[in-house]
């Protein structure tokens, strides 16, 4: 893997470009995700959803996994992003790319504008502040029947052509989008985390309190940060809602708040790509039980929650890199 | 010693510093003047104020009443971060470093946050060489060269303590508050982890909270005593030898203990 498992490297600055070096199997799972375009073509819609979902828990990661900021009322911006794509299409601004943008902006502002509260607190207080503004804003948005449609969901929602291609009934289209939108909103995530802003988040996550003694504004990171995950969380509605054609409540619900924390530390928070493998499993998993039992699917969500926080404690990321290290030693 | 060319060439000072929990006083009245490049001990039994003191000057507590001042300028209101930015920096009796960071990962950071490059979110880490290598230089520099690439859990427990200076180091301060650094350091440890802090610049002041005297005497070229959130004396290691005050309420002890 890298020259700090294998040996002594020789320079600093080695070590740490070894560190933020693609590797092979990073490599091997992007190209795995065009697989569904062959192997599954009737289950585009279902590997788009996942593809969303995916940008959302990573939106997470950037502030629960680096930063170490709790938040259980992320689908705020998820549901921002999902009503202003939604509602400028009605307005008729269907465009999806600039209406991408202006979600994107919108949810980004938000995000802004909830950090300088999110900046002050931690721990028990930011859960509980997070879990009350989402539901604040989840009433909002039922009261504010004339603008969201209330509880029948927003009607007249008229997303125009992607470049020229129609949103299709299999989900072409829709997977196409929502995995290049991904693809690219991981990028930059990548480029974040091993960035010198990324290395002063995983300082915050690691003692908060150490850091304004080596003279870190850490309130100002957090803003940033937040903000910045504001921004991919709203991306992550938007598409759900250009590709689909419709906004509910439910995108700015306690549940989706809920879901896209458990699908984060299901996969394995802290590790970027935790939250896409979270989501395959979840989505997957969602997608089976429910069809074997459409009453009762909780249930084995909750029973693959609790078996992965008890026998892997990382996530299923955290799991495969311990054996990873145990397969090292041994052949060492 | 000359009391006006100490006030002149003071690079840290405070004027009638106060502080209490409720009815417990923890600083009362405290006025000194640490002159630079001077490694000044402060002594004094559990519960003296030491560590409060600190607290105090960093910004970590605010004074009830007393001015602070780094150099010429007043820093009573200004918050810890900022302080630090101005080259008063502390480090803590017990450790508080980041525990999945790599040492080298660690220092890279606090000399990130130094040179104001740690929002910079498009480069990449290593391309910022100069501050790597900065941080490998300090690291190496306390001999935590080789230990560098390592998880800071992972480190020994006295490598840690030198971390803590590492840490402090690469804001490059102008005054080091060191908070019992060799706290439980094997004692043969402890007098390496001193030769490191005796070998810092003479630029730099420093004042260490330490219990062992034998440390303390070799070390410091001036003494505080604190009792009681007061400072009871300061002076000359031999000043302080011979104080009978100092003797009967501290020292005393520990000769007949």
């Amino acid at each position: 893997m890298t020259a700090a498992t294998t040996g002594a490297p020789a320079e600093p600055h080695q070590y740490l470009h070894a560190q933020a070096r693609w590797q092979w199997s990073e490599y091997a799972f992007w190209v795995a995700t065009l697989l569904p375009f062959a192997l599954f073509p009737s289950y585009l819609q279902l590997a788009s959803q996942i593809a969303i979902t995916a940008l959302f828990a990573l939106s997470l990661d950037l502030i629960l996994g680096y930063a170490g900021i709790v938040s259980l009322g992320h689908a705020a911006f998820f549901g921002v992003g999902a009503y202003t794509a939604g509602i400028i299409s009605v307005y008729g601004w269907g465009e999806p790319l600039s209406g991408l943008v202006i979600a994107a902006a919108v949810a980004g502002l938000a995000g802004y504008a909830m950090s300088f509260i999110i900046a002050r607190f931690r721990h028990l207080a930011l859960i509980m502040i997070t879990l009350g503004l989402g539901l604040l804003l989840h009433e909002a948005a039922n009261s504010a029947s004339w603008l969201t449609g209330g509880a029948d969901g927003l009607q007249g929602i008229r997303i125009g052509t992607l470049l020229g291609f129609k949103f299709d009934l299999y989900g072409r289209t829709a997977y196409s989008y929502s995995l290049i939108v991904l693809f690219l909103a991981f990028l930059v995530a990548r480029r974040i985390i091993h960035s010198p802003f990324g290395l002063s988040l995983r300082g915050i996550r690691e003692n908060p309190v150490r850091m304004p003694a080596i003279g870190a504004p850490s309130p100002a990171h957090i803003r940033k940060i937040y903000t910045i995950a504001a921004v991919m969380a709203g991306i992550a509605g938007a598409v759900l809602a250009q590709s689909t054609s419709t906004v509910s409540l439910e995108v700015l619900s306690f549940q989706r708040s809920a879901d896209v924390l458990v699908i984060l530390i299901l996969g394995g928070a802290g590790r970027l790509y935790g939250g896409i493998i979270g989501a395959i499993i979840y989505m997957v998993a969602r997608d089976q039980f429910s069809g074997i039992n459409p009453q009762y699917w909780y249930f084995w969500i909750g029973l693959l929650l609790v078996a992965v926080v008890v026998f892997l404690p990382n996530g299923v990321l955290g799991g495969l890199a311990r054996l990873k290290s145990a397969w090292r030693g041994r052949w060492r | 010693m000359n009391a006006t060319a100490t006030e002149s060439a003071s690079v840290l000072s405070t004027r009638g510093l106060d502080k209490s929990f409720g009815s417990l006083v923890v600083a009362k009245g405290i006025d000194f003047a640490l002159p630079q490049g001077v490694r000044y001990a402060l002594i004094g039994p559990n519960g003296a104020g030491k560590t409060t003191l600190i607290n105090l000057m960093t910004g970590m507590l605010r004074p009830d009443s007393g001015r602070i001042f780094l150099g010429e300028d007043e820093i009573t209101s200004l918050k810890p971060e900022e302080r630090v930015r101005r080259g008063l920096v502390r480090t803590f009796q017990i450790n508080a470093l980041f525990p999945h960071l790599s040492a080298l990962e660690a220092v890279t950071l606090a000399v990130c946050e130094r040179r104001g490059f740690s929002g910079n979110w498009w480069r990449r880490l290593p391309d910022y060489r100069d501050a790597v290598d900065e941080a490998h230089g300090i690291l190496s520099s306390l001999r935590l060269g080789a230990d560098c690439y390592r998880l800071t859990r992972e480190l020994a427990y006295g490598r840690q303590r030198l971390l803590e200076i590492a840490l402090a180091l690469a804001t490059r301060p102008r005054v080091l508050l060191l908070d019992e650094p060799a706290a439980g350091v094997p004692k043969d440890e402890s007098a390496d982890l001193f030769d490191a802090i005796s070998a810092l610049s003479r630029d730099l002041t420093v004042l260490f909270i330490e219990h062992d005297m034998d440390v303390v005497f070799r070390f410091a070229s001036r003494i505080i005593v604190m009792v009681g959130g007061r400072i009871l004396v300061e002076g000359s290691p031999d000043e302080i030898a011979r104080n009978s005050e100092v003797r009967t309420v501290y020292l005393g002890k520990a000769v007949h203990g």
